[in-house]
């Protein structure tokens, strides 16, 4: 079952008096269950694909599809839902809610899916001592070093379990052994529960856990190839 | 407590010298809105009771007819039988009978044209405060002695004293030439020149002799407790007049309709500086939520990625708002009250204010009441404008672009 096609996107960015194709005629299928890794250098279009991907933006044209729907065609309110009931979203720099403890950052979005009370600090509390923040679950982000936000953000992303994860340089802020810890959490989802990810980054120690490594230049793919993970 | 609720109470306190001066705007407004209108309304009640205590009472029964016209055959039949009536039927001794002649007020030396008043000498002191200002002399006592009060300007007039006779002319009840000569036995003052200057009391049985009554008179006169049961007490004697009655009654309201057009004129030129006050502390709010939603923009766009609708985003500034303008409106009535009674307790005056009220026979004191309605109402506006100007702010963020908010920092 194909979990993300695209196909044909172009998105053109004006940066004074230049056109950047962001994406440039790309085209791509990714299947249930698979473990993608997006490469580029900087600025070679990952997080435009991912947002496109995600539906937080609308490609100039091309078509998206999330399972069998087609979704760059959809409305605000549509794009929302799908967000909150299918994807996990970390993005490249840690985006937590400031007010909130980390516990109730990752509680957030079961908030807004209507996860009853008790099942919703249940499930926050395992996934914030499996992503190694047990005893932190009520520090604000503020009170927390960057490596630790960026673990809370991909709890709060992969809390409700969702089909896709979408994570954009999730390792950026991580030591070693942290983003050693983070990649096999990942894997173990991928592996248990059959999520698709898709992880932009430029981090070698990702690309080792990946399956499928595509590489991408100025807004197209120049690289695609099934890869045995470490 | 719900994490939308616990988001909103945070994210109001992120800037807590900002949100504080926001309810204190609020809070502001609110007291001096509680005291402006409690103290209206105090002024109302006083202009209210001192004007009808005089001679209009809080409601009466007269013939049809008779409030516009004011004939002498428009009369009340029996009327202080009807009167006896009401009283045993309401169990209220705030209840008299009147009757009422233009004449001719003559001394030895001169004559002026005046309004007399038969009055049952027992109960009007109960519905007017006439019989309360005698300065000279004594009120009546006897409802059949051929006896007359009269004001102190008239008094001075007619160059006449207590003990003095005074000759009456006027016309009867069916047209007939009426005529008689009482005695002054009392001189009152009610410090308003119109009446110290036309009005004379005088009983009503001797009134009905002079005047060819027959038992009749002109009105009866009814005090409620309070202005608050009037209404109440109008429905009650409108129940207790017998059927075949064609008597009507009327309300103080249609009795002195200068006093409510008074009353109205004020309150609508008062309601427009309310609400002057109001719309300031809109825009103090508009203001506040519209840089509050600004400078998370970064924040709205997560939260959009995360799968919050726009709607949910706009309901969660309005919540921010309301719980806001809820401390303000709170915070604002009890201050507002408890300003305003401590002036309940000794009064409000301001130089200039007793000359000001001296045309409605006001002392030049002002006692404002606090009411739960005085002491909300205007808080539950600012409430309501508050809310309203968080609309916009919230309405704006179904322009947000998670994108592009997450680009903002
Ligand atoms: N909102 C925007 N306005 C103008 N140009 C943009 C915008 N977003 C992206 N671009 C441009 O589009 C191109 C692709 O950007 P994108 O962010 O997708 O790259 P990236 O591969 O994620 O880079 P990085 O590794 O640095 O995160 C870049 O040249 C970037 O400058
Ligand atoms: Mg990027």
């Amino acid at each position: 079952m194909t979990a993300v096609r695209c196909i044909d996107l172009c998105k053109t960015y004006r940066q004074g008096d230049q056109d950047i194709k962001a994406l440039d005629h790309l085209s791509i299928d990714i299947e249930k269950g698979e473990f993608v890794c997006l490469m580029s250098p900087s600025g070679g279009g990952k997080t435009t694909l991912l947002n496109a991907i995600g539906g937080l933006d609308i490609p100039d044209s091309g078509e998206v599809w999330i399972a069998d729907e087609r979704i760059d065609q959809m409305s605000k309110g549509q794009l929302a839902d799908l967000r909150l009931a299918n994807i996990g979203f970390v993005f490249q720099a840690y985006n937590l809610i400031p007010v909130l403890s980390a516990q109730e950052n990752v509680e957030f979005v079961m908030q807004v899916q209507g996860v009853p009370a008790a099942k919703r600090r249940d499930k926050s509390y395992a996934i914030l001592e499996e992503v190694g923040l047990k005893g932190l679950e009520t520090r604000r982000p503020a009170e927390m070093s960057g490596g630790q936000q960026q673990r809370v953000a991909v709890a709060r992303a992969i809390v409700s379990r969702p089909e896709l994860v979408l994570a954009d340089e999730p390792t950026a802020n991580l030591d070693s052994k942290t983003s050693a810890e983070l990649m096999k959490l990942f894997t173990e989802l991928n592996e248990h529960h059959n999520t698709t990810f898709i992880i932009a980054t430029h981090d070698q120690r990702v690309q080792a856990y990946a399956k499928r490594l595509v590489r991408m230049l100025d807004g197209r793919i120049v690289g695609d190839a099934e890869q045995h993970a470490a | 407590m719900n994490i939308v609720l616990r988001l909103a109470w945070r994210n109001l306190w992120r800037h807590s010298r900002r949100t504080w001066l926001t309810i204190g705007a609020m809070v502001f407004s609110n007291v001096l809105l509680v005291f402006m209108i409690s103290l209206q309304f105090g002024m109302y009640g006083l202009m209210i009771d001192n004007t009808l205590k005089v001679f209009s009472g809080h409601m009466q029964v007269q013939a049809p007819g008779y409030k516009d016209d004011q004939k002498m055959r428009q009369v009340v039949p029996d009327v202080q039988p009807l009167a006896a009536h009401l009283r045993s039927e309401l169990a209220s001794d705030t209840i008299a009978a009147r009757g009422w002649a233009f004449g001719l007020a003559s001394s030895a030396e001169r004559s002026y044209g005046i309004g007399i008043y038969g009055v049952e000498p027992d109960f009007e002191p109960q519905v007017s405060n006439i019989p309360g200002l005698i300065e000279e002399g004594r009120y009546l006592d006897d409802t059949n002695a051929t006896e007359i009060v009269i004001g102190t300007m008239l008094a001075r007039n007619l160059r006449i004293g207590i003990g003095d006779e005074l000759t009456l002319l006027g016309s009867g009840v069916d047209g007939s030439f009426a005529a008689a000569v009482v005695n002054v036995v009392g001189i009152f003052g009610s410090g308003v020149k119109e009446i110290d200057r036309n009005i004379a009391q005088m009983p009503l049985g001797a009134f009905q002799d002079i005047f060819y009554m027959n038992g009749a008179g002109h009105q009866v006169v009814l005090l409620a407790p309070d202005l608050g049961q009037a209404d109440i007490l109008q429905a009650r004697v409108e129940t207790a007049l017998s059927d075949d009655s064609d008597l009507v009654v009327h309300g103080w309201d249609e009795l002195q309709p200068g006093l409510k057009q008074a009353i109205q004129a004020d309150m609508s030129s008062a309601f427009f500086m309310y609400g002057i006050l109001v719309i300031l502390v809109a825009f103090s709010v508009l203001n506040t939520q519209l840089m509050s939603v600004l400078e998370r923009t970064h924040e709205f766009g997560i939260v959009m990625s995360l799968g919050l609708k726009p709607g949910r985003l706009g309901r969660l500034v309005m919540l921010e708002t309301a719980m806001m303008g809820f401390i303000g409106m709170i915070l604002g009535a009890l201050a507002g009250a408890l300003f305003t009674t401590w002036f309940t307790v000794n009064g409000f005056t301001y130089p200039g204010m007793e000359e000001m009220v001296a045309n409605f026979n006001l002392p030049g004191r002002v006692y404002p009441r606090a009411t739960l309605v005085s002491s909300f109402a205007g808080p539950l506006v600012v409430f309501l404008f508050t809310l309203a100007a968080a609309v916009y702010p919230a309405l704006r963020l179904h322009r947000l672009h998670p994108v592009e908010a997450m680009r903002t920092t």
